[in-house]
C-alpha cells in the first residue's frame, strides 16, 4: 500500500471538526463554550490512547499518568515563568520522556500485554498517592507549591506566545484547543500513513512475523508509546489551563478508567472512535453529575461491562460493519486507515 | 535492640499484609489466567461485610474470618457465572470486564453506604516491647497469614480437591474426559480466590478503615506482587511479598509511606526487567 494516501472519510471528519470550531462560538453561550473546550481537550487525551492501544496494540492502562504529569508540568512551569508557551512545551516533553523511560523497561523487558496493563495502571496509582502526599511548604518546585490533595489553584492560563500580559479569552482558548485537536488528529493520521506507522500496525497484527521480517519491534513500540505519552501530556496541559487548577485526581483510577471507557465505547483501531466515545461519555458524565438517582460510577461500570460483553468492537467499527452490510451507491470498501 | 525487634515485626507485618492481599489474586490468576481487576473491590466488599456484621453484634473474629469470605465468595461465584465464564481465553476482555465490574461495585457500595470511611476497632489491644508498644492484632495477623498459606498448600498438594483443580488448570479437556466438570472447577476456584480476598479485606478493615474506593489502594500492590512472583502461586507470592514487603517497610521507616510505596513499584519494574517471568520463572521453578 502506498504511503501517504489520504482516505476521504478522514478529510470529511477533519472538515466537520474545523466547521464545529468556527461555527460553535457563534451559537453557544460562554458556559457551553467552556464545556466544549474541556470536551475537546479530553478528545485529545482519547486520541492518545486510541493510537497507543488501537494502533500500537499496547495495553496502556496508565494514560492518565502522562495526562497528570502534563497537567502538573504545565502548572509548575507556568507558575514559575508566569507565561504559558514554554509551559505547554514542557508539558509535552516531560510526559514523553517519562513514557520513553517506562517504555524502555517494559518493552525491552518484553513484558506481555497483560503485565503491561497492570504495570501502567500501578504507575498511575502510585503517582496519585505520591502527589497526594505533597502537602506543606516542603514540597515546592521553584515558586510553585504542590499543595498535595488540595491541588494547585489559580494557574496562569494560556497567553499569546511572547506576550505574557495578553491572556486568551474563552473564545480564543476554544479556537486554540480545537485547532490542536484537529492538528493532533491530522498529525496522527499522517504518522500512521508513513512507513513507521504501517510497521506499528503490522506489529499489532503479528509481532513475531514483524520480528522475523527484521523490524525492531521493541523500538517501534517504544516510539509510538512515547508519542502517545506526549499527546496525553498536551491534553493534560490544556486541562490544567481550562480550569486554571490541577489536583491529584488527574492521576486517579476514575480518570484512567474513563479514558479506557472512551476508547472501548468508541472503538479500537480507529481515530474517530475515541473522539466519538469521549464526547458521548463526557456528555453522559456531565448529565449524570447533575442528578442524584444513580451513582455515576455504577452506570459507567454497567456501560463498560455491556460494551465488553455485547459490543466488543465499539461503536464506530460496529456501525461501519453494519453500513458495509447494506452498501450504499457510492461506497468504497476500505479497511485502513479507518475514518 | 527494642528498635530492631519492632522493625523486624513491622517488616514481617508488611510482608504478611502483602501476602494476604495478593493470595486470592494469585490463585485466580495463577490457576485460571484471569486477571481480576475487581480484586480491590473484593477486598473492599470483604471489609464492609466484616464491619456490617460486627456492628450487628456478631463476634469480630467470626465476622472477619467467616462472614467476610462467605459473602465475597458468593459474590465471586455469581460474577464468574454471570460474566467471566463467557470470556475465558480472552485475557484482555476479561481484564476489561472485571474493570467494569470494579466500577460497578464502587458505585453500588457508594449508593448503599455513602462515600465515607467505615471502621471497627482492632481487637486485642497492644503489648509493650521495651520502650515501644505495638498492636497485638498486627502480630496475630502475621500468624493468621502463615496459617492461611499453609492451609492452601495442604489443600492443593494433599487433597483430592486440590488434585482435581490442578489437573483442570493443566489440561481441561483431559480432565473433562476423566469425568470432571471444568465449568464447576472454574467456578469453585474463582469463588475460593474471592473468598480468600474477602478474608483479607475483613482482616485489614480494623487496621486501615474501609471506604468504597479503598480498593485502588490495594490493587496496585497486589498485582505487582502476583506478577513479580511468577507462575508458582504460593512460592511466588511468598517470595515477592518477602522482597517487596521488606523494601517497602524499610523505605517507609526511613522516609515516608508514600516513598515506600513508590520504592516498591520501582523495585518491581526493575525486577521484571531482569526477570520478565517473575521470581519463580527463574528460581524455585518446580514449586507450587
Amino acid at each position: 500500500m502506498r504511503a501517504g494516501r489520504i482516505a476521504p472519510g478522514f478529510i470529511v471528519t477533519a472538515a466537520i471538526m474545523v466547521g464545529v470550531a468556527l461555527g460553535v462560538p457563534r451559537v453557544v453561550d460562554e458556559f457551553g463554550l467552556l464545556q466544549l473546550t474541556v470536551f475537546a481537550a479530553m478528545c485529545i487525551l482519547a486520541l492518545s490512547l486510541g493510537v497507543v492501544w488501537g494502533y500500537g496494540g499496547i495495553l496502556c492502562f496508565g494514560q492518565s499518568a502522562f495526562f497528570g504529569l502534563g497537567a502538573y508540568a504545565y502548572a509548575v512551569t507556568a507558575v514559575n515563568l508566569g507565561e504559558s508557551t514554554v509551559a505547554v512545551l514542557v508539558a509535552i516533553a516531560l510526559p514523553a520522556a517519562f513514557a520513553a523511560l517506562l517504555g524502555y523497561f517494559m518493552f525491552y523487558g518484553r513484558l506481555s500485554d497483560v503485565y503491561l496493563g497492570v504495570i501502567t495502571l500501578s504507575v498511575t496509582l502510585i503517582f496519585f498517592n505520591l502527589v497526594n502526599s505533597t502537602a506543606g511548604d516542603a514540597y515546592r518546585i521553584g515558586k510553585a507549591r504542590l499543595n498535595g490533595f488540595n491541588g494547585m489553584p489559580s494557574l496562569p492560563t494560556l497567553n499569546v506566545p511572547g506576550d505574557p500580559g495578553r491572556l486568551l479569552d474563552p473564545t480564543e482558548t476554544f479556537y486554540v484547543v480545537m485547532a490542536l485537536l484537529v492538528l493532533v488528529y491530522l498529525g496522527l493520521h499522517a504518522l500512521l500513513a508513513t512507513r513507521f506507522g504501517r510497521v506499528v500496525v503490522a506489529i499489532r497484527e503479528n509481532e513475531t512475523r514483524c520480528e522475523l521480517l527484521g523490524y525492531d519491534v521493541r523500538l517501534h513500540k517504544l516510539l509510538i508509546f512515547t508519542v502517545g505519552g506526549g499527546i496525553a501530556g498536551l491534553a493534560g496541559s490544556l486541562f490544567a489551563n481550562w480550569g486554571a487548577f490541577v489536583s491529584p485526581t488527574v492521576f486517579s483510577l476514575g480518570m484512567t478508567s474513563q479514558i479506557i471507557i472512551w476508547v472501548i465505547v468508541g472503538g479500537l483501531g480507529t481515530l474517530l472512535g475515541p473522539i466519538i466515545g469521549c464526547l458521548i461519555m463526557q456528555y453522559l458524565a456531565t448529565t449524570l453529575g447533575t442528578q442524584q438517582i444513580a451513582n455515576t460510577s455504577l452506570i459507567f461500570g454497567a456501560i463498560f461491562l455491556a460494551f465488553v460483553l455485547l459490543v466488543p468492537r465499539g461503536l464506530v467499527p460496529s456501525l461501519v460493519a453494519l453500513g458495509a452490510r447494506f452498501p450504499g451507491p457510492a461506497r468504497s470498501r476500505r479497511l485502513e486507515p479507518g475514518p | 535492640m527494642d528498635l530492631a525487634a519492632v522493625l523486624t515485626l513491622e517488616i514481617l507485618n508488611g510482608i504478611a499484609s502483602l501476602a494476604l492481599i495478593s493470595i486470592g489474586l494469585a490463585i485466580i490468576f495463577g490457576m485460571m489466567r484471569v486477571i481480576n481487576l475487581a480484586h480491590g473491590e473484593f477486598l473492599m466488599l470483604g471489609g464492609y461485610a466484616a464491619i456490617v456484621a460486627t456492628n450487628h453484634g456478631v463476634n469480630i473474629w467470626f465476622s472477619m474470618l467467616v462472614v467476610a469470605p462467605v459473602v465475597v465468595g458468593i459474590i465471586g461465584v455469581i460474577a464468574e457465572r454471570a460474566i467471566i465464564r463467557f470470556l475465558y481465553g480472552r485475557m484482555i476482555d476479561t481484564l476489561l470486564a472485571t474493570w467494569g465490574l470494579s466500577l460497578f461495585f464502587i458505585g453500588a457500595v457508594t449508593t448503599i453506604f455513602g462515600n465515607t470511611v467505615a471502621g471497627i476497632g482492632a481487637p486485642l489491644g497492644s503489648i509493650a516491647v521495651g520502650r515501644y508498644t505495638i498492636s497485638l492484632y498486627r502480630v496475630v495477623l502475621i500468624g493468621i497469614t502463615a496459617i492461611i498459606l499453609a492451609v492452601i498448600f495442604v489443600v492443593l498438594r494433599r487433597t483430592r480437591l486440590g488434585l482435581i483443580a490442578r489437573a483442570t488448570m493443566e489440561n481441561p479437556d483431559m480432565a473433562a474426559a476423566l469425568g470432571v466438570s471444568p465449568a464447576r472447577v472454574y467456578a469453585t476456584t474463582f469463588g475460593v480466590g474471592a473468598a480468600l480476598t474477602g478474608v483479607a479485606g475483613g482482616l485489614l478493615a480494623p487496621i486501615s478503615g474501609i471506604l468504597p474506593t479503598v480498593g485502588a489502594a490495594y490493587v496496585a500492590k497486589a498485582f505487582i506482587t502476583v506478577i513479580s512472583g511468577g507462575t508458582a502461586i504460593l512460592a511466588g507470592t511468598v517470595a515477592a511479598s518477602g522482597l517487596f514487603g521488606s523494601v517497602g517497610q524499610l523505605l517507609t521507616y526511613f522516609t515516608t509511606p508514600v516513598i515506600g510505596e513508590a520504592g516498591l513499584l520501582a523495585a518491581a519494574i526493575l525486577l521484571l526487567r531482569l526477570l520478565p517471568h517473575g521470581i519463580t520463572g527463574k528460581f524455585f521453578r518446580r514449586s507450587l
